[in-house]
């Protein structure tokens, strides 16, 4: 086991040192010149000429990343080159609103998604299967955009229930915490929750009609703990899977559900830097996002292992 | 049943006491005073000698002083500084400066912090303010309350400069110990005092006890709120989450007249939209960069009013000049012209082109730019032009403009005080603007002698010369000035908006 362990931390080196490799290069191809951005409206040459030097956009780009990476080694991210925060006071001051965001429209899909998965799925064919699957084909198709700003209209303008945007920190006041992010986490979790009916539905379908849920039934059990104990259980473990992924997708940052409700989170922080061509921020939040996804990677394969021996191989 | 029932009362109840805990969330606490702005952009840092951007600018007018400021009609009016004069030979500027003014750390405002805050703006390192005060050879104090400029040369828009960021003072000590990051908790003398800032989330600024005009100070907390989406920022205004909200959609303006608890302000802004021409770097040597000609039947076949009717349902001022037909620079002699395509026609017949006349027409992305090019691509098409419309992101359409890679370009201009802010570094040959590459001896020695005299009348004859010029060559069509559209709650009482969009906040009460 320790040895398989190993093996997969060696593995992430070279894994991450391709992203770096990616993030930068793949940066490079965007049009424009962060120069000619940051100068301002007057953009005065001599200005544009010192922000060259200043951020080393005039060396070539190989001595660029050389720089980047051994400030990333060392835990220094450079500076954003808009506003000269150090990046990695923003990916701090972002992260634990983005992952705030993505728990709550995580546990919202679950809460949503999962039973009505299971009451179509033992209801088949009746109208509470027409009706779970009405709502998940209305999750999916409808865009996060409208959604968002149609409970805006509803619970901020109309009710005067909710504030329409901006965000409290948890630790600030969790009521208003929960009160700003509760209608983002509703639009982004309400399309998870819609693919995760979908896949609930189908794996109880499957499992409703084996062996051993029949047996179970035939031992007399009654219905209610067939259904819960018996074949619930095995039909989660590939929706829990699903769930998991979402949330890894969830953590790099909702772009458009953040700009809506002015959720300063990851999307937030890496659409603006992209359009600014704030190149140090993009580097370190499309890197950090990408440590996440690999770390989350890396749990999920020991898990497995312990899970199933047979893979230690 | 009995069970179900328990069951039932259960859940109930479960739900009244998770409405219980959310209802009041709603309304967050918020204390009487705190003006809440929402804003179209996240600032940029906030340093008045490394800021760049307009919506910075508007952050600046709660906390950073300036030596002077404007009023409604463009007068220059003293703020930190009392009076200004200029010597005969328009090369030294004396400054008086205002007494008993504090900064937010307590230092005293003087002649020497006046001279180092203009010296930082002049020679700190990636300083966004060393071409605005370009002219300024050195500073010196003459007595505690009075600072001396020597210029290279007499440089009229000056004073102007200093009712900008060029202007604003900061506490020399605070900026020698934060050196270029100054601008994370920045100092200054404005009436209101920084306390704190999240990125892209909020900037929080209170009241200042000890600001030199205090007695007009009556809100407590100015929290500014970047929200990008426009129809946001109006829902925020009407759910009472934000007082005041800065660029209103033009076509919001009905909804906010229609509502009893909002008010709109407005001004015709300093700056323009307009269409650069390439005339002198087009490698492809198309009619418009070759014939004067041309240029001017592209400019006959529009229709302004028309174009101002479609974009802003007739907000926006139609215009033909760099500056606004309000302004009193205005050369009223050039009106605007009405549109002819006729004329247009037998113009490109003249100039012996044959129509259609295909422009590689550039627009920076955006729903304004894109619907006014095409109500141009669709008046211009009239007249024998074929303005092919390429819609590129704002930073990849500045490159490819300063390499020359369009024929026509829809640019606008955010506008300066001074008409010289407007026209200069735009006409020029080879100026940093010049994105025409457009060259002519005559108006270079217009724009340099509108440098020189102060005098209004003589200056304005000066600019005369250069309409004609510029007018008649046409480096760069002027279609229309956007309006300034302020929307905030009618909780706020006594707001005006002033040409240069900034939201002043000095005098301002809530309800």
């Amino acid at each position: 086991m320790l040895n398989f362990l190993a093996r997969r931390v060696v593995q992430l080196i070279p894994t991450l040192f391709f992203v770096s490799i990616l993030i930068f290069s793949l940066q490079q191809l965007l049009p424009g010149d962060p120069a000619l951005v940051m100068a301002g409206e007057e953009r005065d040459p001599d200005v544009i000429a010192q922000i060259r030097q200043q951020y080393r956009l005039d060396q070539p780009v190989p001595v660029q990343y050389v720089y980047w990476v051994k400030g990333v080694l060392s835990g220094d991210f450079g500076e954003s080159l808009r506003n000269k925060v150090p990046v990695r006071e923003l990916i701090a001051q972002k992260l634990p609103v983005t992952m705030q965001l993505a728990s709550m429209a995580i546990v919202i899909a679950f809460l949503i998604g999962i039973p009505a998965g299971i009451i179509s799925a033992v209801k088949k064919g009746t109208a509470w299967d027409y009706g779970a699957n009405f709502f998940a084909l209305w999750g999916i198709s409808t865009p996060n955009f409208w959604l968002g700003i149609m409970l805006i209209f509803l619970f901020s303008i109309k009710l005067g229930w909710l504030p329409a945007s901006g965000y409290v920190p948890l630790t600030e006041n969790w009521r208003a915490s929960i009160a700003s992010t509760i209608m983002p986490a509703f639009v982004l979790g309400n399309a998870i929750a819609a693919i995760l009916m979908r896949h609930t539905r189908s794996a109880m379908l499957q499992v409703l009609e084996s062996d051993y849920v029949r047996t179970a039934r035939a031992k007399g059990l009654s219905e209610r703990s067939v259904i819960l104990k018996h074949a619930m259980r095995n039909a989660l473990t590939p929706v829990i899977t699903l769930g998991a992924l979402e949330l890894g997708t969830l953590l790099s940052g909702a772009v458009l559900t953040e700009q809506i409700f002015s959720i300063p989170g990851f999307g937030k922080l890496i659409v603006d830097a992209v359009f600014n061509r704030d190149y140090a921020v993009v580097q370190g939040v499309v890197l950090t996002t990408a440590t996440i996804y690999i770390t989350l990677n890396l749990i999920a394969d020991i898990a497995y292992v312990l899970v199933n021996p047979r893979l230690r191989a | 049943m009995v069970n179900k029932g328990m069951a039932a009362m259960k859940i109930f109840r479960l739900a009244v006491t998770a409405a219980a805990l959310l209802l009041p969330l709603g309304a967050t606490v918020q204390a009487q005073t705190t003006l809440r702005i929402g804003l179209a952009e996240d600032p940029d840092i906030l340093d008045p000698t490394m800021a760049r951007t307009y919506v910075g600018r508007i952050v600046f007018a709660a906390f950073c002083d300036k030596l002077f400021d404007i009023d409604e009609k463009l007068n220059i009016v003293p703020q930190l500084a009392l009076s200004h004069e200029t010597s005969a030979d328009g090369k030294e500027v004396t400054i008086k400066l205002r007494p008993g003014v504090k900064f937010h750390d307590g230092e005293a405002f003087n002649a020497e912090a006046a001279k180092f805050s203009l010296e930082r703006h002049l020679t700190f390192p990636g300083s966004f303010r060393k071409p605005e005060l370009a002219a300024v050879d050195h500073i010196d104090v003459v007595d505690p309350l009075t600072i001396k400029l020597t210029l290279k040369a007499p440089y009229s828009p000056l004073v102007a400069q200093l009712t900008d960021r060029a202007g604003m003072m900061v506490s020399p000590k605070a900026a020698k110990e934060a050196g270029d990051k100054f601008g994370l908790r920045p100092v200054c003398a404005g009436p209101y005092k920084f306390v704190e800032r999240v990125q892209q989330d909020r900037m929080v600024f209170e009241k200042f006890a000890d600001y030199w005009n205090k007695d007009n100070i009556h809100i407590d907390r100015i929290v500014y709120l970047p929200l990008v989406d426009a129809t946001v920022r109006l829902a925020n205004l009407k759910s009472g989450g934000l007082d005041l909200i800065e660029r209103l959609l033009a076509t919001d303006i009905k909804e906010v007249k229609s509502d009893s608890k909002l008010k709109l302000s407005s001004a015709i802004e300093l700056g323009y939209q307009g269409v650069t021409l390439n005339v002198g770097k087009d490698k492809a040597k198309g009619p418009l960069s070759q014939s004067a000609k041309v240029r001017q039947a592209l400019d006959l076949s529009l229709d302004r009013d028309a174009i101002s009717q479609v974009v802003s349902n007739g907000e926006f001022m139609p215009g033909n000049q760099w500056i606004n037909p309000d302004h009193p620079y205005y050369q009223k002699a050039f009106p605007i012209q009405k549109r002819d395509v006729a004329k247009a026609k037998a113009l490109l017949k003249e100039a012996g082109v044959t129509p259609p006349v295909s422009v590689d027409f550039m627009v920076s992305k955006g729903a304004e730019t894109e619907a006014a090019a095409q109500v141009i691509q669709s008046m211009a098409a009239e007249a024998g032009f074929d303005m092919k419309l390429r819609v590129t992101e704002f930073a990849t359409s500045l490159k490819q403009a300063e390499a020359g890679e369009y024929q026509a370009y829809l640019l606008a201009w955010s506008g300066r005080i001074d008409p010289d802010g407007n026209s200069y570094i735009f006409q020029k040959t080879d100026a940093p603007q010049n994105y025409s590459a457009w060259s002519s001896k005559e108006a270079d020695k217009a724009l340099d002698d509108g440098r020189l005299v102060t005098d209004q009348a003589q200056r304005k004859a000066i600019y005369e010369k250069l309409a004609k010029i510029v007018l008649d060559e046409k480096p760069l069509l002027y279609i229309y000035h956007r309006r300034i559209l302020i929307a905030h709650t009618t909780k706020l009482e006594g707001y005006k908006q002033m040409p240069d969009g900034l939201v002043r906040v000095v005098g301002l009460k809530l309800k």
